[in-house]
């Protein structure tokens, strides 16, 4: 926790606090229900995403959907894009896309905007922590409306790469919009903790992959999540492939479309620039639920309408390339971990690019059936992808607000989030049917953080007797095996042209399987005189220092066996 | 955990014999751990931390310590790449962005097509945090964005997995030269043209590629280099050389035309490409010393096989005739061996003969001895000529072994009775045989 707070003010009984998802593109606010249930809150524009943006007019200052539109008249007193600017100097900041609006500029060694932001011709130079102030003042405001309570506390969403200056930045500048951050926490991080919270899921052992794919970067991470708990194990960060990529295939797409019957480009002038966009944008968002969308903008370039449609068909052909840069950035990141995609349980999509079905069916052919894919179009009960963050950090807003300032501080430093991890599986050997040989049944995943427990209920054979207990680490590798050559007479049922086409094409894919090898043995116990058809309950118990304690019993037997193995 | 997992299969039986002190046996310890940060957040890490701290209050010096060890999983965005700019490619026009050299634009001229796709957008990256026009226009500076344009540009075919392979086609940076005579003198020919055919490499479709090797290799990866070079499958292609193909709709004709020169173009490329490689491996083959230490070796195999298939021809040769001659020896032997047991036979024979005239001698003496059984004075002739019938007819009736037989109960006796009764023994052992008809010897009964 970085925050020294200035305005560390509030006391548990006073506060009344958020949860903010704060991005380059949009912002989003959250509050929990009586129920402890997360809502994201509509602004006074009805608007769940609210663009990042802020824009003035004669001294008037416009926020979200109302300041996004002055992109197009007043695009120089418009700010956006401007939080990850936040705590950094000139020479590291990105300004591709303030391109259409305010530039950045460097000011007293951080990154100031000049506009007009008072009535009158006079021009202000206005930090990016300022405006960031501005910006959550905004958010903060809308709350308080809604909720009809004034709020003074929030814990807000971070990318899992901002630095401690960037924090620190916030921090403060949240601070000073009469905030009190009682925590910062990891975007993934969140998205994950908005799903686990909901009452249906249980509590378990799976590793995520969530995608954040936003407007302007796509942040991916790996994460163990073990018993409630979460570490992440990879990152990938990308300001190639984003929602503006796509904006970006659609804008030249309508651009070609208006010059084949207007001999001029949109693309040239600032103004019909930005309509293009604007436009493309809403055509993308449309294309998400839709499978045609139409285009539309009144004197788009020299005075003249332009009116065109797309089908989603077309849509996914022509913004191939960033689906592509999609799939190969999440395939990477598992890479990155360590890990193989049959490793991964659950994927979650998040960010506002998540709702495009095509990222989702991708996913699906990407990994095995047994991953869940949690997005709109793959899983009916999937949270708003726009939604998870806020969501996320409103259920951790509501989980620490109890506490005094200086316990979270100490809660969440690194004497206590620093934590070993299993380098492996924990399991104990089972036989199958007819085989002697041991299989690995895992009782703990690698990647626990310990001190951890884990307890399985365990068949015994048919006619119960002694039965042994190895315990035994296990790793997995993955199993690569060519699949059957396809019989020829198969191939020569079908009527040739039209189906074998798209099958020959495609070798047959390979069968991968994971597999679970034995690895070191730790011990061997022995539960005696099973009655038939009993089961065996085997407990492993990890401490911090990596003793192990087994304890086995027969379920509604006497007694049990109990052992010890040291730390190593 | 609330529910356990529940497994089905089942636990293995206690083997016979095992013991352990309460049915336990410890016999290993974990494997070291991964220190990591856990995120602190949810409600189960609320638990973990109550646990954890247990009224503890910790210092930044805590902080410190607990932070050392740690796993990173960010990378730092900071170094890695960096390479001077040459200015001479900083005034660069995007326009000319066929013959630019992207990777050097990007500062990645040491990685080339070995450079990854996260490594290309950090390197974007860096870049555009350099040149970016809104940056130094906002600093006050003139200058043109055209580099910032080449920047894209190389990003663009980079990021790109098609354009990036017609790139890296043509991407003669990547080349290494085959080597001159000149430098082939210093000795270095397994090093030399290890470089050559590892750039090569990049163009097949099979990975990995096989290595060149050094003078030590071994005859089998010799020739599975040598064979898989000559069998190489590249996905080189030469469409980044195309020329321009009209955009426009009007010249539809030339369009064609050109799309047709382009296309032949590239395969005129691609055969000399592969007829280029091809020349390659001859070259490398031509000069390398291990072909021909495994040729020589080969022959020496060859030249100890020949002689030793001569030698064995010879001993076929020497065996079959001493065989023969052992056999002929063989056949001598028998046939002088069959040759002196006829002669003892003979003798056998003669003696044997010779015993039965004695014997013979003897029987008819015995019945002399007696006086032809006619008491004293001279025997009639009629009698002696009975007597000496019935003893010719009982001589007929024995073999060689009854006459001796005979002769040795005769020889010595002198009386006429006991004579006598002996041959009446004689008669009746062979009437009783019935060698004799009783009644047919007349007189020795
Ligand atoms: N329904 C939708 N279908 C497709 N794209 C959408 C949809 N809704 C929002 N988007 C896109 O999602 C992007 C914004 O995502 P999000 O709100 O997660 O941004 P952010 O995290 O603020 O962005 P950044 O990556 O710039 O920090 C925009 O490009 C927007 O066009
Ligand atoms: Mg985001």
């Amino acid at each position: 926790m970085a925050a020294e707070g200035q305005t560390s003010g509030t006391t548990p009984g006073e506060r009344h606090a958020i949860g903010i998802c704060f991005g380059n593109s949009n912002s989003s606010i959250a509050y929990t229900s009586v129920e402890d249930k997360a809502e994201v809150i509509a602004n006074e524009d009805g608007d769940r995403q609210i663009p990042s943006i802020l824009s003035y007019v004669d001294g008037e200052e416009y926020n979200g959907q109302q300041a996004k539109q002055q992109l197009i008249r007043n695009s120089k007193n418009t700010v956006a894009h401007f939080r990850d600017f936040l705590g950094q100097d000139f020479k590291s900041i990105d300004p591709t896309h303030c391109h259409a609006s305010a530039h950045p500029q460097e000011f007293e060694s951080t990154i100031a905007f000049k506009i007009q932001d008072k009535e009158g011709d006079e021009e202000s130079t206005v930090t990016v922590s300022e405006i960031t102030t501005r910006n959550l003042k905004r958010l903060a405001q809308s709350a308080s409306d809604f909720t009809g309570k004034q709020v003074n506390s929030a814990v807000i969403t971070v990318p899992t790469n901002f630095s401690e200056k960037q924090k620190e930045a916030l921090t403060k500048s949240a601070n000073g919009a009469g905030l009190e951050v009682l925590q910062l926490i990891h975007e993934p991080v969140a998205a994950l903790l908005a799903y686990d919270a909901r009452p249906e899921s249980k509590v378990s052992d799976k590793t995520v992959v969530v995608a954040d794919l936003g407007g302007t970067r796509s942040d991916v991470a790996v994460i163990a999540s073990r018993g409630g708990m979460y570490t992440i194990l990879a990152t990938a960060h990308d300001y190639e492939y984003a929602g503006s990529s796509l904006d970006k295939v659609l804008m030249d797409h309508f651009a070609k479309e208006f010059i084949k019957w207007n001999a001029t480009d949109p693309r040239e002038n600032a103004r019909s620039l930005a309509k293009l966009k604007l436009e493309s944008e809403a055509t993308k968002k449309a294309l998400s639920i839709g499978t045609n969308a139409n285009f539309s903008v009144e004197s788009l370039a020299e005075g003249i309408d332009f009116t065109s449609t797309i089908n989603r068909m077309r849509y996914e052909t022509i913004a191939r390339k960033v689906f592509e840069g999609f799939n190969r950035l999440i395939e990477g990141v598992v890479k990155k971990a360590g890990l193989d995609v049959l490793d991964i349980d659950e994927v979650i999509l998040s960010g506002g690019t998540s709702h495009t079905p095509k990222i989702a069916s991708n996913m699906v052919s990407i990994f095995p059936e047994s991953t869940t894919i949690l997005a709109p179009s793959t899983t009916p009960t999937a949270i708003s992808p726009s939604e998870l963050q806020a969501r996320g950090a409103a259920l951790q807003a509501n989980l620490i607000q109890e506490y005094e300032k200086e316990d979270i501080e100490q809660s969440t430093h690194p004497a206590v989030t620093t934590v070993k991890h299993l380098s492996n599986a924990i399991g104990v050997l089972a036989i199958t049917g007819d085989e002697s040989k041991g299989v690995f049944t895992p009782i703990i995943s690698a990647e626990t953080a310990v001190p951890a427990r884990r307890t399985i209920h365990i068949n015994t054979p048919k006619e119960g007797g002694d039965v042994l207990i190895k315990i035994v680490e296990g790793g997995s590798h993955i199993k690569v095996t060519k699949p059957e050559p396809k019989s020829k007479t198969n191939g020569e049922k079908q009527d040739d042209d039209s189906e074998d086409e798209d099958d020959s094409d495609e070798e047959p894919e390979d069968i991968r399987e994971k597999v679970w090898k034995v690895g070191n043995v730790l011990a061997e116990a022995a539960v005696k005189g099973v009655k038939k058809g009993g089961k065996v309950e085997i407990m492993v118990n990890v401490a911090g220092d990596l003793a192990v304690t087994v304890t086995c019993r027969e379920i509604g037997g006497k007694g049990g066996v109990r052992g010890n193995l040291a730390a190593p | 955990m609330a529910a356990h997992t529940q497994v089905a299969l089942p636990l293995p039986i206690l083997p016979e014999g095992w013991s352990g002190e309460k049915d336990f046996k410890a016999i290993g310890k974990l494997t070291a751990a991964t220190q990591r940060s856990i995120e602190p957040v949810g409600p189960h890490f609320l638990a973990h931390a109550r646990r954890a701290r247990h009224k503890r209050t910790f210092s930044e010096d805590d902080r410190i310590q607990a932070q050392e060890n740690v796993k990173k999983v960010e990378d730092d965005d900071a170094g890695e790449i960096s390479e001077p700019e040459d200015p001479m490619m900083l005034s660069r026009d995007a326009k000319d962005w066929k013959s630019q050299d992207h990777y050097a634009v990007l500062g990645l001229s040491k990685y080339r097509f070995k450079a990854t796709e996260e490594q290309i957008k950090r390197a974007h990256r860096k870049k555009v945090l350099r040149h970016h026009p809104d940056k130094k226009a906002a600093a006050g500076s003139t200058e043109d964005d055209s580099f910032f344009k080449c920047i894209q540009k190389a990003t663009e075919i980079l990021l790109d997995p098609v354009k990036r392979r017609q790139y890296d086609s043509v991407d003669e940076h990547a080349d290494v030269e085959p080597p001159t005579k000149k430098q082939l003198k210093d000795g270095k020919y397994y090093k030399l043209w290890s470089a050559v055919f590892k750039a090569e490499g990049r163009f097949s479709r099979v990975q990995p590629v096989p290595k060149f090797g050094d003078e030590n290799s071994n005859k089998e990866d010799v020739e599975t280099f040598y064979n898989f070079f000559y069998n190489f499958d590249s996905w080189r292609s030469f469409e980044y050389q195309d020329e321009d193909v009209p955009d426009d709709n009007e010249n539809r004709d030339q369009k064609r035309h050109m799309e047709r020169k382009n296309n032949n173009a590239r395969k005129k490329k691609k055969n000399e490409d592969t007829a280029r490689l091809r020349k390659l491996v001859d070259d490398a083959m031509s000069g390398d010393d291990r072909l021909k230490r495994f040729r020589q070796e080969a022959n020496a195999s060859k030249n100890k096989k020949k002689l030793e298939k001569e030698a064995a021809e010879k001993k076929a040769i020497e065996d079959a005739k001493a065989a023969k001659e052992a056999e002929e020896k063989a056949k001598k032997d028998a046939e002088e061996k069959a040759k002196a047991e006829k002669e003892q036979g003979k003798k056998a024979k003669e003696a044997a003969k010779a015993a039965v005239k004695k014997n013979r001698r003897v029987l008819k003496g015995s019945v002399k001895d007696a006086n032809y059984f006619a008491g004293s004075g001279n025997a009639p002739a009629k009698v002696v000529d009975g007597v000496l019938t019935d003893v010719e007819l009982i001589q007929g009736k024995l073999d060689p072994d009854e006459t001796a037989a005979l002769a040795q109960k005769l020889n010595g006796l002198k009386v006429a009775d006991e004579i006598k009764g002996v041959w009446k023994g004689e008669v009746e052992r062979l009437v009783a045989a019935g060698k004799v008809k009783s009644g047919e010897v007349k007189t020795l009964v």
